[in-house]
């Protein structure tokens, strides 16, 4: 079978992989690369489960085929941290209790980095709509949306080095 | 907020109960290396793909899989006949006959066959590939179709339990559980008001986001290690060697961690499959559901048709109740009805009462508990004729169920309960009744409704094992899977027994060899019970550690006091050893320091919540939006009080989709047509506000430190509330559910006289 050789950034690591034509970005990442992070919860575009950053945009990796990706800039849960020091999305999530079983918060981080890197003092509505493409089932999404309001908060206060402006 | 109510006979200062530490088990979830049951791969792993019935009901003629034997990449096949005949003892829910149809489909998406491949996409393709001759049958869908006369059957041999005289003829309905106390007539006849209305729900499921999935590598001495996500590895252990017919000490199961359960991950779907194809091929196979057959075959929550008949003074005491209800179990029994009739007049001292329910049998998948399973229909029948009778002699809906909410001493039919000890049900109801939002003024097309929950929780078995580490940290590990913030719990309550700061506690959940039986995951149980083994095994280890310090001291045990985390010297001749010196100089003292805790627990305390929706209805649309939401639940103690206030938040945000949204649709031919989150639609954020939480603290007097179990009641309510809302905001009662804007706008519509 004749597999197509693919080479991306994924967060901030040059790496080449094979994949079928037809395989979704997910499944490349989940099985060719074994960032298992974004994760599948319906394979159909409609949890969010899989939410990743592809060239600077917030995609359903289900959705994306994985030949898609060849010579662009991945994003995924994994890369969000700089080293030991967690992404100010990623401390708040912990202490607002923002998640329960977990299977749904990488998604969410995913899709609430997008949100601040472009609107960085959003309203509580406004990040409703945002992480309206990623279903939880367990929160109620009330810490959820408390956490990305208090990163927000954080982040105007101190603005992550080298973050895009 | 938390409304402590005192008098507790539990201590009610804690240096680590009730504090809110970043929970153990968080840094890997935000960083994407926390191990879900997808997330496992093995060396030398092939992948199983299942096939499935596409028909609804019908005899299976015959299942060939010579062509898909020989497809390319295909290592193994497994049908029904791969396992044995199902046990004399099928137990709940029938699992055997469930897991692989042998004679007979009797949903959608039962397994038929399953194959094991190099890759997916071979395995899918060589599932194709196998044979199935159906003669199909009629099928039902319902309770009502189920229970007509001359219905079609989905077991030939099915007799009625519970009924006075034993039929003759089989029928759909599996049982019938009834119970009666006082003389209703009376009840009745004592009644100035009294109302009787029938409610319908429909099937609804769990949602959790995760689906299903396993890894099972079966080796040549015929053992199997199955890595999956469950809410219980002890039952997925048993349950897998009674399909197989094999011996639990054949099998070892690793707890992922799991992506939501809510009562779903329960049973097991996937498990015996796997370890067949992998023994057959010899190699590891994984297994992973897809959305759709999640929706198709994994236990959803009955449909239901619920009676209540309620009557009641004006001055609002409540004279008698009676209530019938029929609940589906999908295509195996269940005990949902029972369930149902156990919860549906809880909450209320009502003096003479009948309760009939009766479990359905109908051609959809096998129900499942799903977060106080039973009870939110029950409720909505109940607390919905409550609020019209409030109405109707003018009292508060609050004031109405104070007067007649159930307290200490009375009784309460369910085995689980009887007679109910201390409980919280009052103080939940005056706390929503004493709450700001219970006044705020309303515009126009705007309602209010309220509505109380009642669930009984459970107890059984847990097991923990405690180990001190060399420079006086502790492991605590537990048999249950934690789903939603347990662990942080569990060594919250280690940090209080040891002493220690709970950052040097590591919670962990242990496999079935490394643990003692646990029980699963479910009725809000394992902050009570694991819990409890959890502080057995901790005071078991302090007398240990007195015994060390008293041979460091060379006196007696009797001298030695434990506070604080230290050893003091009760005649303070020695200065205190703290629990790290006496860890490390245990090789001096008898060697390492470990205990064990185990029991069947007993005594969890019965959960009630109580809750106020303020929503608006469109005209136009009607569609509701929630505009403001409370709940008031009784906690017993809030161990980490964030994670109490996400179980709370959580049942009501499921509540508010089973209530406006969510339903199973079927085609004539009893195919689901919405088996994805696109058309079966839960709540997103943007539906939501926030979710206004106020935790009661009422202590479980049988329980160290008060706990009762907050898991599941919090989905209770919240149907009622919705419904006593709407007809606030309009006058509309509806009684079937979900309250879809369709379902709004054609009551609406019938009140204007149009259409
Ligand atoms: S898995 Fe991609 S949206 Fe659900
Ligand atoms: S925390 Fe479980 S789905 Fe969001």
């Amino acid at each position: 079978m004749n597999r197509t050789h693919v080479t991306c950034m994924i967060n901030d690591d040059e790496t080449e992989f094979l994949c079928d034509n037809d395989e979704s970005l997910l499944d490349a990442l989940r099985d060719e690369v074994g960032l298992t992070g974004a994760k599948e919860g319906c394979g159909t575009g409609d949890c969010g489960a899989c939410s990743i950053i592809l060239n600077g945009q917030l995609i359903c990796a289900c959705l994306a085929f994985a030949p898609e990706a060849n010579g662009g800039t991945i994003e995924t849960v994994e890369g969000m941290a700089d080293g030991d020091r967690l992404h100010p999305l990623q401390t708040s999530f912990l202490e607002e209790a923002s998640l329960q079983c977990g299977v749904c918060t990488p998604g969410f981080l995913m899709a609430a980095k997008a949100l601040l890197e472009n609107n960085p003092d959003p309203t509580e509505t406004e990040v409703r709509y945002a992480i309206a493409g990623n279903l939880c089932r367990c929160t109620g999404y009330d810490k959820i949306v408390r956490a990305v309001l208090g990163a927000a908060a954080q982040m105007r206060k101190n603005p992550i080095e080298g973050a895009r402006p | 907020m938390t409304v402590a109510v005192e008098e507790s006979p539990v201590k009610k200062s804690y240096k680590w109960v009730g504090t809110r530490p970043v929970r153990h088990d968080g840094l890997e979830k935000v960083n994407g290396k926390a191990r879900f049951a997808a997330d496992m791969t093995k060396p030398r792993m092939i992948h199983g793909h299942v096939l499935r019935s596409p028909l609804a009901h019908a005899k299976i003629l015959s299942v060939d899989t010579t062509e898909a034997e020989s497809m390319p990449g295909v290592k193994a096949v497994v049908t029904a006949a791969d396992f044995p005949p199902p046990s004399k003892n099928e137990g709940f829910p029938h699992r055997s006959s469930n897991l692989i149809a042998r004679e007979k489909v009797r949903y959608e998406g039962q397994v038929v066959a399953a194959v094991a491949a190099t890759t997916r996409r071979q395995a899918k393709a060589a599932a194709a590939k196998i044979a199935v001759k159906y003669e199909e049958l009629p099928h039902v869908l319902t309770v009502d179709e189920a229970m007509a006369d001359g219905a079609p059957l989905l077991h030939e041999n099915l007799i009625t339990k519970g009924l006075d005289t034993t039929p003759k003829q089989a029928s759909n309905i599996a049982k019938r559980d009834y119970f009666e106390q006082g003389d209703l007539e009376a009840g009745f006849a004592e009644a100035d008001v009294v109302y009787e209305h029938e409610f319908t729900t429909k099937v609804v499921h769990q949602g959790y986001i995760e689906p299903h999935a396993c890894v099972a590598d079966t080796s040549k001495d015929g053992r199997s290690e199955i890595w999956c996500s469950s809410q219980g590895h002890f039952m997925v252990r048993s349950a897998t060697a009674e399909m197989l017919g094999w011996e639990t000490s054949q099998l070892k199961v690793i707890p992922a961690e799991i992506g939501g359960g809510f009562g779903g991950k329960t049973t097991i779907y996937l498990e015996p499959l796997a370890v067949k194809l992998s023994q057959k091929a010899n190699r590891p196979v994984k297994i992973v559901m897809r959305r759709e057959d999640v929706f198709k075959a994994t236990g959803p929550t009955p449909g239901t048709k619920i009676r209540v008949k309620i009557g009641a003074r004006k001055d609002g005491t409540l004279t008698a109740g009676k209530a019938w209800l029929a609940y589906e179990s999908g295509a195996f029994p269940g005990s949902w009805g029972m369930l149902g009739g156990w919860c549906v007049f809880a909450p209320y001292d009502i003096p003479n009462v009948q309760i009939e329910s009766f479990e359905v049998v109908v051609n959809k998948p096998v129900n499942i508990a799903y977060r106080a399973p039973s009870a939110p229909m029950a409720a909505f029948a109940t607390e919905t004729v409550i609020d019209q009778i409030a109405r109707e002699i003018k009292m508060d809906p609050i004031e109405l169920r104070l007067l007649n909410a159930v307290e200490e001493g009375d009784y309460n039919h369910s085995s689980m309960v009887g007679t109910f000890q201390r409980i919280g049900l009052k103080e939940t109801l005056e706390a929503i009744r004493d709450h700001p939002n219970y006044k705020i003024p309303l515009g126009p097309n705007q309602g209010r409704g309220v509505a109380t929950g009642f669930w009984f929780n459970i107890a059984q078995s847990s097991s923990a094992t405690v180990n001190l580490t060399e420079n006086g940290r502790a492991v605590v590990v537990t048999g249950s899977p934690d789903i939603g913030g347990s662990r942080v719990s569990m060594a919250l309550m280690a940090a209080e027994e040891l002493g220690i700061d709970v950052k040097f506690i590591q919670p962990v959940v242990g496999d079935t060899e490394a643990v003692g039986f646990t029980d699963v995951t479910e009725g809000s149980r394992t902050t009570f019970a694991t819990g409890m083994a959890v502080v057995r095994a901790c005071r078991e280890l302090v007398t240990q550690l007195r015994e060390r310090a008293a041979i460091m001291w060379d006196c007696s045990v009797e001298d030695v006091e434990w506070v604080d985390g230290k050893a003091h010297h009760s005649g303070n001749k020695e200065s205190p050893l703290s629990l790290a010196e006496i860890t490390a100089k245990a090789k001096k003292t008898g060697g390492p320091l470990n205990a064990t805790g185990s029991l069947e627990a007993k005594g969890q305390g019965p959960a009630f919540s109580t809750q106020i929706c303020d929503l608006e209805v469109d005209p136009e649309t009607g569609k509701a939006t929630i505009l403001r939401y409370t709940t008031a639940q009784d906690a017993g103690t809030a161990i980490h009080p964030s994670y109490v206030e996400g179980q709370m938040q959580g049942g009501v945000a499921q509540g508010i989709g089973w209530a406006l949204n969510e339903e199973y649709i079927h085609d004539k031919k009893g195919v689901m047509q919405n088996p994805g989150f696109l058309d079966y639609r839960i709540p997103v954020a943007s539906d939501l506000p926030m979710i206004e939480t106020v935790i009661v603290e009422v202590p479980n007097p049988k329980h160290p430190y008060g706990v009762r179990g907050v898991g599941e009641v919090g989905i209770v309510p919240p149907i009622p509330a919705i419904a006593n809302a709407i007809h606030d905001a309009t006058g509309l009662r509806l009684r079937d559910l979900p309250m879809s804007p369709v379902r709004v706008l054609e009551g609406l519509n019938q009140q204007n006289g149009v259409g």
